[in-house]
This record gives C-alpha cells, structure tokens and sequence, in this order.
C-alpha cells in the first residue's frame, strides 16, 4: 500500500529532500539483493529506464532505476532546482514537479487563492497520473510549514484538492509551525488561516515546532562534545544526521532539524512496509488516535536519538527509550504530555523489541500518566522487526493529548495582537476571494478547538461515575 | 471427517500457521509412546483431518488464509513452505493490500461483502477437496479490523453456504491493557455477531497465556511466537485424534460435532474455555513425570476455583454441597459453575484414570445429569512430547469476569461517543452499537445466573 508524500514550499521541500535520501539508505540497509519489493513499492516505482525516462514500470525482479512517489510543489525554484541538480536528480522526473518563479511573499492568499486557482488543473492531472502508479493508494503526506505562504496556503489548497478527488484516502499532514521569533511578521496570519483548513480538511495533523527541533540538535551536540558518552556514537544512528545517505555536499543549518521530521515519517510508515509481529498501518493511527473527527492533532517524539556503538543492549537501556519517549524534551512541539490529558497514545516500536517489553513499559509507566475517563487504557501497540539504520531498537510515541493547547493558544495571542490593529491585512484582503470572513472564520475555529481541549483539561473527558449498564429482565 | 481451517487477519494468520506446524511436528514426532500401530492410526487420522496429501508430495494444510493486506500471508506460505513438513496451497488464499485499519465496520460492512465471492470461492474448493467435512474451524482476533470484522462476516457466510456444517470461532481474547484502543467495541460487536451464527466460540486471552510463558515457560523476553506457540498446543491438544467415550477402538470421525453436542447443549451459552495441563519448558520435558491422579486433581481445582494455570490456585474454593439443587443466592464465592466439561487425556497409561471427581454432580447445573455434563476423550499415543497432557474444554463460568469487563470498558467508551463517527462513517450506526450491548448483557446475565 503506498503513502504519497506531497512537499510544498521551500521548507517542505526542504524536509522532503532528507526524507527521500533517508528512504533510500533506510532501504538499501535492508534490502541486499537490490529486488524490488512490496516495502520499496510504497515509496518508489521501478522504471525500466533504458530505453529513456519515460519507460515502463517494472513491478518484480530487480531494481532498474527507482523513482519517489510524490509531488514536489513550490512557488519558487530555488529548492527545488537545487534537488534536481543533487544527488537525488534522478529519483525525481519533471512530471512530479510543480514550479512557479516568483513566490507567494509570505502570503497565505496568494498560495491559496492565486496559485490554488491557477494551478488547480494541473495539480489534479498529476496527482491522477501519480495515482494511477500506485495499485493500492492507502494515504496521503502533506509535508509543509504553517508560516509562509506557499507551504501554508498553497499546502492547505492541495489537501481540500485530496479530499474531493479522493475523499477516502487518509489525509496526514507534518505542519511546521512558526516560533514566536519567526522572522516572516504574518505568520500569525498564516499560521490561523491554514489551521482552519487542518481542522476541517485533514484526518491526522503532526505539529512540529522548529525550537524543539533545535533543541534536540543542541542536546545531541551537547552530548557528543562534552565526552560524557563512553563509547562512540554511531553517526548514521543520530537522529539528525545524513551519515550514509546520498548528500556528499556539506550540511546546510536545517539539515539536522529537517533529518528529525524525515525520520519521524521513516518511523511512522515503518511498520506498513516491514513485517512484524504486530503490524502498525497508517489507518490503525487515525482510526486509533480520533476519537473525535476534530481533535486530530498528535504530539510525537522520537527516541533514541542516538545509538553509542556497543551492541549489547540490556533492558535497562530499553526501559529507558520508553521513558525518554514521554519526557518533555523528546516531544517535537514545546508541550509535556506527562503533566496533560491523554485522550490517546500510539507507541510503534521498531527492531529487537517484544511484546513483553512493551508490556512491561506500559505497566511501568502508565501510573504517572493521565488519562481520559473513558479510554483509562488507551494504548496502541505496534511491533515492526525492522530497526531504523544504526540501531537495533527504537520507538515513536504519538499522543493524542491536551498539551497541544498552548502552542494554540500562543498562536492565537500572536494572531490577536497583529489583527487587533489590522497590521498587514491589506495585504491578504486586496487577493481576490479574501475577505474579512475568511479571518473572523479562521480564528473562530482555532478558538472553538481550545475550547474544546479546555473542556477536556476541565471534565477529564466524562461523568465522575461510571454510566450505569443496560439491565436484562431474568 | 476434515476440518477446514479460515484463518483471518494478521492474528488468525500467525495462529492458523503455528497450529498446523505443531500437528505437523506432533505426527512426525517419534515420541508416541504407544505401540506402531495406535502411532500409524493417529498419524492417518490427523492428516485426513487437517491435510490433504497427495501421493509422496509434501502435504497440504486444508486452510485457506485471508488477510487484508499481503506481508502476513506471504510469511506464513514461506515459512510454511521452507519447513520441508508441510506447506500451505498456493491457491488458497485471498489478501488485499489496503487493511481494515482496526476498523470493524470497514471489515464488515466494505471488506466483507466486496470480496464475499472471491473469499467463498475458496472456502468452496477447499470443502470439495474433502471427502467428508466434518466442519469450519475459523481462527481470529476480536480486537483489530479483519480477524474480527470480516471474520464475522465470513462466518456468517459460512452458515448460509454451510447449513447443516459445524462452525467453531477459535477468538484471540486481546491483553486487557491495550493493544488496540477500539478493541473493546470491534470485540463487542465481533462477540455479538458470532453468537447469532457459530455454534460454539472457543478463547484464548492473550493475558492468560502470557502468564504461562512468563511462569512456566520460563520466557524471559516473551514475543508473540512464544504465545502462538502455546495457544497453538493447547490446540493441538484439543484437536488431535482421540477416542471418545464409550465409542469403538477407533478415532472420532467427527471432532467438531463431538464437541458441539457435547460442550453446547442450549443455545445460549456458547463460550467455551480451555485449560491445559502440564505446561513447561521442552528442556524440562526429559525431567518431569506426572501423575494422572495428580493432574486430574489439579486440573478440576482449576475448573473450581477458575484458575488460569497450574500455579497459584486457590485450593479453598470448594464446590456446594453435593446432592442438592443450590439456589444461585447460596453458591460458595468464586466458585465456577459448569454447564458441560470435556477432558482431553493423551499419554501414558490413560486407560487406568478414574474420571469420578469430574462427574462430581456438585460441578455442574442441574439441568444435565452429571453423565451427560461430562464427557472424555483418551488417547495412549503422547501429543508434543509431553508423557502426560491432559486438556479441559469448559462451558462454564470461566469468561465471565473477562466478558463483564470488557462490555463494562466498551459501554464507558460508548457513553461517552468517543470513536463513534468511525464507525458510522462505514456503516455501524449507535442503534447496531446498541443491540450488540444487549445481546452480550443477556449472555452476562445468563452465565451468572448459573
């Protein structure tokens, strides 16, 4: 079953380059006799490309020439030329790209109205073509940041787009949203207008925030530099590193940050495409951590975030990847789901891990977490056999829980503070299709959805007493 | 008579696969302890039952595998294949590649019916291949999409082509902590559809059988192949030829309505427990030696006092008074009352056991004579090894408790509607939630009031 990944604007583009290079070396760790397979098929066709690019597709036998499933949409060149002149050229083809010159000048109307409208035709006939490809389409990825204008209006046109053409097809978005020291002033702007078409439009949303990301980047740099750890690192099992992949040229400042967001996409589609004991498919994530169409925001963190070379592994260092894994400073937006309300928590463990150390763990730290009323134990289990490259175990916890709420409510404030003195609206209200609306509209939803987590923090989700059962005559 | 085996979704998959590989291993094992012929008999008769060989080939599991995406199947073929004992039919089974997503609305009401044909069709040249069906045994979990959703669907199917066929759902019961957060609404609605078309279902819960592997097994870093293994003897335990009572010198001609018109007298109580004794690492094997008496004794004290394995039970539970007919109100606590029991004896010296304390009309309701409550089937040919097995199939108080909690866990998440539009996005809607809740609470009242 193949997940199609969209990458829109300069940063998704940017996330989708190191997710596509760490595909590549995650597959070739695994796969030895260079066949092609059903885990390779859910990211890559193989086209025979002797006779030219546009030979056929081979769907057995060995590898000829592997070429990503996916759109490449940006509103500028820059990033993506530089894909297409890398070491990644020939994994992409001209047909999988949508490139416009000029940008969306941090517009959220441009990207949506303007080039939504004038792209709209083609966009469709690609992804159609795209889709055709594919024998079994089981979800789209939309990668993209909230703050701009091409990843947040464009991004957010593309997945209403998914939803007509393929209504059931399950929509997840990787959303970066913006610091408060961002330097674009309307991503506030930005940022609320595309979380109303997140609320309305996506199954599943994984909001990143890029100072958690720096953060990680910094304790691991902290780590190695300080000589505290015994024995070496494994470079190619840091979470933000490109060790092993194709990328020979030096690394740019967002690689690292960007390599973290590609391996939370490795880590989430691992169980689809490897086997296991206990397999984990994207529906199972939505349909699991939904209870309610509305709240689908899940807070992720990735552990460990490096493998020192020894191999011997003894469980206590295994009870610590899953204790890392609730502790605030893994979590990939500023939030502490151990002090907020679980409504749900997935947990895809991947390599040389068993049911009964997954029990355990939960045994273990299941007294210290909250949960909602009516789902006191809201777990979902996944066992992939196949570790990420450079590790022999490791683990992503996905939690549907209250703490998202202030990286919401600080979007709000930040929004407030602009609209409350109409700094830049002229900017948006002069696009055609904008009108005051559109904003009042936005902001409404993100109010109703804190709301909502209010009413969940306040109630712990239900009655004090347990709803009395149905009652059978004798 | 033939069993064909459904094995459905990723669990069914795993199960079905380790099941076939332990009869397989128990038949060609030279650990019969009984004489060449007995052995030679056993050997004949399980393969009727379970294989269907062809001349000198290798024989073929008489399965037919459906899942909802490929990686499993395509694992159990191979690994069935590369043993060199047995292997599965290369057209026997149907898989898709987009799953159910836990989802059992999307395995009942889409999956099942788009690929009804397709998944018949199989079923229906499998039957053919035997020459006399003695019934489905299909085998599923209740807490993810396929096994539980299409799984009931399929079995409902079964009992429109099959009419007059026995049906028995062997249901994997999942670990009370989650594995699945829906799991208590798919086994909810899985338990309630299978009451209305299988004859009898018969559990295993994931967290019974991890205890023994933890305590007695002696596994350290329990993986689901170990509980597979387990669930996979016991049964084997069950299914492996033997002799009923008071029949002819030879194996049962038809297990499954052996079963059936033993352990599920009335309609209404159809869930049937299994316990089995001993259980132990194989390395053990070669040290233990075990007594009948000593096993029967343990073995009815565990059907008493509901234990779950043989260690740790608790020897105070005694039974009511024998003779008289007790109200429910005056039944001593934690004392687990039967409607029929069914003893399974393989090994050594099986023909000496005195059976009495299990005739115990203390045991049982009054609505069966203890005669006709218990019954027991016995064979002097060893099973897997171990000189002495003894199996107890229960209708009986034993799931209730688990039963009671997860209705109780799915009522909570129901009262609440949390996860419905799931659901109803594929066509369960609250009413079908609602008339699930009730048929379960009925079978809950039913059992309680024994």
């Amino acid at each position: 079953a193949v997940s199609l990944p969209f990458a829109v604007g300069q940063c998704g583009n940017q996330v989708g380059c190191r997710f596509w290079d760490l595909a590549l070396r995650e597959h070739a760790a695994v796969n030895k006799k260079g066949i092609y397979d059903e885990a390779l098929s859910s990211f890559f066709r193989n086209v025979d490309t002797r006779s030219g690019d546009n030979g056929p597709d081979i769907y057995k036998g060995k590898i000829c020439s592997l070429k990503a499933r996916a759109l490449l949409i940006d509103m500028e060149e820059g990033v993506v030329n530089e894909i297409l002149q890398g070491p990644l050229r020939d994994v992409f083809d001209s047909k999988q790209l949508i490139t416009d010159v000029s940008g969306s000048g941090n517009n959220w109307a441009v990207g949506h109205k303007i080039y939504g409208c004038q792209y709209r035709e083609n966009i469709v006939e690609k992804l159609r073509k795209t889709a055709e490809h594919c024998d079994c389409l089981q979800c789209f990825f939309i990668i993209h940041s909230m703050g701009g204008g091409t990843g947040s209006g464009l991004g957010t046109f593309v997945l209403n787009l998914l939803e007509e053409e393929f209504p059931e097809v399950h929509r997840f978005v990787t959303s970066v949203y913006p610091s408060g020291e961002d330097d674009v002033i309307t991503s506030p702007y930005n940022s609320v207008l595309a979380m109303k078409e997140l609320n309305e439009h996506a199954d599943c949303v994984l909001p990143i925030e890029n100072e958690s990301l720096f953060e990680i980047v910094n304790k691991i740099h902290q780590m190695i530099s300080s000589g505290k750890l015994g024995s070496t690192v494994k470079q190619n099992s840091l979470v933000t590193s490109s060790a092993g992949s194709a990328k020979t040229v030096p690394e740019k400042p967002f690689d690292a940050m960007n390599n973290i967001i590609a391996n939370l996409l490795l880590n989430l589609t691992s169980s689809a495409r490897f086997e296991g004991s206990l397999n984990m498919d994207l529906n199972e994530i939505s349909m699991n951590l939904v209870p309610f169409p509305r709240l689908h925001y899940l807070v992720s963190s990735l552990t460990p975030l490096y493998t020192l070379a020894d191999v011997n592994v003894p469980s206590r260092r295994l009870d610590q990847m899953f204790s890392d894994a609730f502790s605030r400073d893994h979590q990939l937006i500023q939030a502490d789901p151990k002090h907020s309300l679980y409504l749900a928590c997935a947990l895809l463990v991947r390599g040389n891990v068993q049911v009964s150390d997954l029990r355990r763990n939960i045994e273990r730290l299941k007294p210290s977490l909250h949960f909602v009323s009516w789902n006191q134990e809201g777990w979902k289990t996944g066992l992939c056999s196949v570790p990420p490259v450079g590790h022999s175990h490791s683990l992503l916890a996905l939690a549907n829980n209250t703490c998202v709420k202030p990286t919401f409510i600080e979007l709000k404030d930040r929004f407030m503070k602009l609209y409350k003195k109409k700094a830049h609206l002229h900017h948006y209200l002069q696009i055609d299709g904008m009108e005051q609306s559109c904003f009042s509209e936005a902001i409404s939803s993100l109010s109703d959805l804190i709301e909502e987590y209010n009413e969940l923090d306040a109630t712990k989700g239900g009655p004090r007493i347990d709803p009395s059962r149905l009652k059978i005559a004798v | 008579m033939s069993i064909v085996t459904v094995q459905l979704g990723q669990c069914g998959n795993q199960i079905g696969h380790e099941v076939f590989s332990a009869l397989c291993s128990d038949i060609l094992g030279t650990h019969g302890l009984c004489s060449k012929n007995e052995n030679q008999s056993y050997q004949d008769s399980c393969k009727e039952r379970f294989f269907c060989q062809e001349e000198s080939a290798v024989p073929v599991a008489r399965a037919v595998l459906v899942d909802m995406e490929p990686k499993v199947i395509s694992q159990a073929l191979a690994t069935a294949a590369s043993s060199g004992h047995w292997r599965y039919s290369s057209r026997s089974h149907f898989c898709q590649k987009q799953g159910s997503g836990n989802n059992w609305a999307n395995g009942y009401c889409v999956h099942g019916p788009r690929h009804k044909e397709a998944i018949m069709d199989l079923v229906q040249r499998e039957a053919e291949r035997c020459d006399r069906l003695g019934g489905f045994l299909t085998v599923m979990s209740m807490a993810g999409g396929t096994g539980s959703g299409l799984g009931a669907f399929v079995t409902q199917c079964l009992r429109d082509a099959f009419p007059s066929s026995f049906i028995l759902n062997h249901i994997i019961w999942p670990y009370g902590t989650g594995e699945v957060i829906v799991q208590n609404y798919n086994s909810v609605l899985t338990l309630s559809h299978l009451y209305h078309s299988s004859d009898a279902l018969l559990v295993h819960e994931n967290d019974v059988i991890h205890k023994i592997c933890a305590q007695l097994m002696n596994i350290k870093q329990i993986s689901f192949r170990d509980v597979n293994q387990v669930i996979a003897h016991q049964l084997g335990s069950v299914f492996q030829p033997a002799h009923p009572a008071g029949g002819g010198s030879g194996y049962s001609r038809n297990p499954l309505g052996d079963l059936m018109e033993t352990l599920v007298p009335h309609p209404e109580f159809r869930m049937l427990g299994l316990r089995n004794i001993p259980q132990m690492p194989e390395s053990s094997l070669p040290y233990s030696t075990f007594s009948w008496p000593g096993l029967l004794k343990h073995l009815r004290q565990m059907l008493i006092a509901n234990a779950q394995m043989e260690e740790g039970i608790d020897w105070q539970v005694r039974p009511p008074h024998a003779g008289s007919s007790i109200p429910c109100t005056n039944k001593p606590l934690h004392f687990n009352t039967s409607i029929a029991n069914l003893l399974v004896l393989r090994g050594k010296d099986v023909h000496s056991v005195d059976l009495g304390s299990f005739q115990d009309p203390s045991l049982y309701t009054s609505w069966l004579n203890p005669q006709e409550a218990f019954n027991a089937w016995k064979t002097p040919r060893a099973f897997n090894k171990y000189e002495k097995s003894a199996t107890l199939v229960s209708n009986s108080q034993f799931l209730l408790k688990p039963l009671d909690s997860i209705v109780g866990k799915a009522w909570n998440m129901f009262a609440s509607k949390a996860y419905l539009h799931q659901y109803t996005k594929f066509g369960i809607q609250e009413e079908d939630f609602l008339d699930c809740f009730t048929t379960l609470e009925q079978v809950i009242s039913s059992y309680t009031n024994l």
